[in-house]
Order: C-alpha cells, then sequence, then structure tokens
C-alpha cells in the first residue's frame, strides 16, 4: 500500500506547470488534492511517471458568484470551501446538497473541484453538477487556451476529453434563476461512502408549467449523464406526482449501472430512478415556494 | 527517477525537516522519521480515518498526502494535543471519561476530527455528530461512547 517511484515537480507558476506538462507528455499525472489519485498510487492502479504538483499555483482556487447567476470555480478550490462558502448553498441547493456528501471532512478539506472533474470518476458529484449545470471548462496547455462545455468532456469511465498536456483551470456554472428550484439526492450505504446512485435536478416553472427541466444522472454506468429524454417530458407540462414519477422512469435509455460488491445492476437501475423522482420532485416543490 | 527533495515544516510547534522520496507519503515520513507514532495508519488509502492530523488546523488523511506536500505547513498530530505538563486536552479527557476506546487504534483520528469539530462550532444533535465521526472506522465501542464523549463536549461549548 505505498506509491511506486515517481519524479515529482511542484511548479510555483501556471506557465512552468504547462511547460512540465508538454515534455513529460504520457508519463505526466496533474496532482491536485489528492484524495483519489493517492489512493490510485497506493494500489499502484496508476504508475504515472512523473507527478506535477499544482497546489503551488497562485490564483487558482478562486470562487466567485456574479448577480446573473455565473458561479465561477478554479480548478484548485476545495469542496469543503464551496460547502462553507456563504451564498453558493442557499442560492444553489443542488450544490450544497452534493458537496456535502462528498466523502467526510477531511476528504473535503483537500479534495478539489477541478480533481473531480478532471478526475471523471462517474461515482463523483462535481462531474453531474457540471452537466447539470452546463458548465464551461476553461482549459490551458502550454500552446494556448480553451473551453470546453461539460457535455464534451466525460468520454468513458475516468477518461475526459483533455489532452495529456492540458490542465483544466476554472469552471464557469450557469446557475438557473433563483426562483427555479434544484435539489440533488444520493443514496448510499454509509455517510460518506461512495453513491451507489445519484441525481441532481432543476425545475423552473412559470405560470404553472415547466419552462426548464434538467436531469443528471451519477454512479449508473461509465460517466455521469443528462437524460435529456426524461428532461423533455416535463418542459411545457405541469410538474405532477405522476409526471415526475414518469420522467424518472424514462431515464432507462441514458443509464447502464454494473455489477458491483454493492449490489446488482438491476437494483442499482432501480436506485438511480429512485433518486431522480426524489431529486425532481425536491425540485419543483421548491420551484414551486413550498419548503422541502 | 527517485531523487530526494528537501522538506521542512513544523510539527506540533517544533521545526522538523528532511530529505525524502517524493513517493513518500506524510504518514509514514510522520511515524518512520520524525518518530510520532501516534499517528496510526489503518488501511493507507483514506477509507479508515486512523492517520487524520491537523494541517494548518484542518483535518487531512496524512496518508493522502506525500510528505513533500506538507513543505511549510504547520501540522498538529494527537502527540501536540496535551499540554506540556502533561494535563489531557478536553477532548482526549472526555474519550477517557466516557471510555469512549477500547483497543484505541483509532483513537488519534478521532481526536484529532473531534478538535478541529469543536473549532468549527458543533452541533449537539446525535444526528449531526454521528455523521461528523463517520469518517473514522472504529472495532471496538460501537461508537456508543465516542458519541456521548463528543455530545459533552459540544454541549459544554453551546
Amino acid at each position: 500500500m505505498k506509491p511506486p517511484p515517481f519524479d515529482y515537480s511542484r511548479p510555483e507558476t501556471l506557465d512552468d506547470a504547462l511547460a512540465t506538462l508538454h515534455e513529460v507528455g504520457d508519463e505526466g499525472k496533474v496532482l491536485a488534492g489528492g484524495q483519489s489519485l493517492i489512493p490510485l498510487l497506493a494500489f499502484r492502479m496508476a504508475r504515472p511517471g512523473h507527478l506535477i504538483d499544482i497546489n503551488r499555483i497562485q490564483g487558482l482556487d478562486g470562487i466567485h458568484l456574479n448577480g446573473s447567476g455565473t458561479l465561477t470555480i478554479g480548478a484548485l478550490a476545495t469542496h469543503r470551501s464551496i460547502e462553507l462558502h456563504r451564498d453558493i448553498g442557499p442560492r444553489c441547493p443542488a450544490i450544497g446538497e452534493a458537496v456535502s456528501q462528498i466523502g467526510h471532512v477531511a476528504i473535503r478539506n483537500r479534495g478539489t473541484v477541478g480533481g473531480s472533474i478532471a478526475h471523471a470518476d462517474p461515482a463523483a458529484e462535481w462531474p453531474a453538477l457540471a452537466l447539470l449545470f452546463d458548465a464551461d471548462l476553461r482549459v490551458r496547455s502550454h500552446a494556448g487556451e480553451r473551453t470546453l462545455p461539460a457535455r464534451d468532456m466525460f468520454v468513458s469511465y475516468m477518461t475526459t476529453a483533455l489532452a495529456t498536456d492540458e490542465l483544466l483551470v476554472e469552471m464557469q456554472f450557469r446557475l438557473p434563476r433563483p426562483e427555479a428550484g434544484t435539489a440533488f439526492v444520493e443514496v448510499s450505504r454509509r455517510h460518506g461512502d461512495f453513491a451507489m446512485a445519484g441525481a441532481g435536478a432543476v425545475i423552473d416553472i412559470q405560470d404553472g408549467l415547466v419552462t426548464d427541466a434538467r436531469i443528471a444522472v451519477m454512479s449508473a454506468g461509465l460517466t455521469a449523464v443528462r437524460a435529456g429524454e426524461a428532461e423533455q417530458m416535463l418542459v411545457g407540462q405541469e410538474a405532477t406526482e405522476q409526471l415526475t414519477t414518469n420522467a424518472a422512469q424514462n431515464i432507462d435509455s441514458v443509464i447502464d449501472p454494473l455489477d458491483d460488491v454493492h449490489g446488482p445492476a438491476d437494483y442499482k437501475r432501480h436506485l438511480a430512478k429512485v433518486v431522480t423522482r426524489r431529486a425532481l420532485q425536491t425540485a419543483a416543490a421548491r420551484a414551486r415556494g413550498e419548503s422541502a | 527517477m527517485t531523487s530526494k527533495i528537501d522538506v521542512s515544516f513544523e510539527v506540533n510547534g517544533e521545526a522538523v525537516s528532511g530529505s525524502v522520496e517524493p513517493r513518500m507519503t506524510l504518514a509514514d515520513f510522520l511515524r518512520d522519521e520524525v518518530g510520532l507514532t501516534g499517528t496510526h495508519l489503518g488501511c493507507e488509502h483514506g477509507v479508515c480515518g486512523a492517520c487524520t492530523i491537523l494541517v494548518n488546523g484542518h483535518t487531512a488523511r496524512s496518508c493522502l498526502m506525500l510528505a513533500v506536500q506538507a513543505d511549510g505547513q504547520k501540522l498538529t498530530t494527537v502527540e501536540g494535543l496535551e499540554s506540556a505538563d502533561g494535563t489531557l486536552h478536553p477532548v482526549q479527557e472526555a474519550f477517557s471519561r466516557h471510555h469512549a476506546l477500547q483497543c484505541g487504534f483509532c483513537t488519534p483520528g478521532f481526536l484529532m476530527n473531534v478538535v478541529e469539530y469543536l473549532e468549527e462550532g458543533p452541533s449537539t444533535e446525535e444526528k449531526e455528530i454521528r455523521e461528523r465521526i463517520s469518517g473514522n472506522l472504529c472495532r471496538c465501542t460501537g461508537y456508543h461512547n465516542i458519541v456521548l464523549a463528543v455530545k459533552e463536549l459540544a454541549e459544554r461549548q453551546a
């Protein structure tokens, strides 16, 4: 249970980090909070030749929520700093609920938002939140910068669209208007364990009808996913208990849970629908101004 | 491949320095190089919480940090809790009085977690307390007396 040998550098500037990433190529791996990477090293499931520790780079941990609902988070902002932020939880309950279910406090103190998204674990909360809030991911390399929509980021199990010389530096989440309802629901065997299923939802209601519906499901396949068909069932309709239940049943086509030690695939498929229904109904209740 | 890197940091108020392989975890450095064996290693992959220490006042699992990452930081381990004259920290005293430990292996991690919890303004609700300690595994006590100790500490602060 000890990491294998690797070279290590801890650049002080972003430019130095990007130059090193370019130089070491496939051998390189970025170390941010390390709460997923260090266990992978300890199990020797990952054997990078060179770790690039980005923790000394200043200015990558900013958190800014502006008046029009754009939440900008630097890659090195910790889960805990989002959880304890005065405005984010009240403005967007789904984020507060999701973040408080990431591991335990000691993990959230060190784990980072950018690290979670770049790691792309299907059982992690931030990839699902990035999809739910149509995040734009700002990515840098020695050659330049590009913006990657979250929907193009998650390619497969722990696999992203980032090139080996690219570094995720900032995420912009587009929060719905404050009147919309949001919620994030998970089921896990014990508090802080990886979720057996999780779902985030956004429901906006105007004049009694749904104007915006979004569903992101995690821990139910190779990547977190949006459930577009189920979302479309809701738009233009009344968010009744029956309709939200039917919509949650309709996530089948986008999820593909696998059997594992926590349970068979059928059971996890069932759970994914249950958490989707609960997230939709809580989000709808919040959109109607009911306390939920 | 394995050239050593110089590190220096503060542990329990004292300066510590050394030269480490990058792959050495902070937990191993504290135990094997500094000689502070109060920090226990259970799972070595961030699940059991036994190796929890404070880094700049906040809990961290020392098996999930590399020793090189502690460079320039202020660390507190379980050895740093009692006073110079041997008086137990209030958290240690409460654990002792409530018999909140049996074999004691997990205890250092629990203590560091609870120290941070009390700093943050703890809840006195059992549900909240149980949630807060859920990242530390104990195979002896069934948690009951640990919850009682934390509840009393939280109530004293309320």
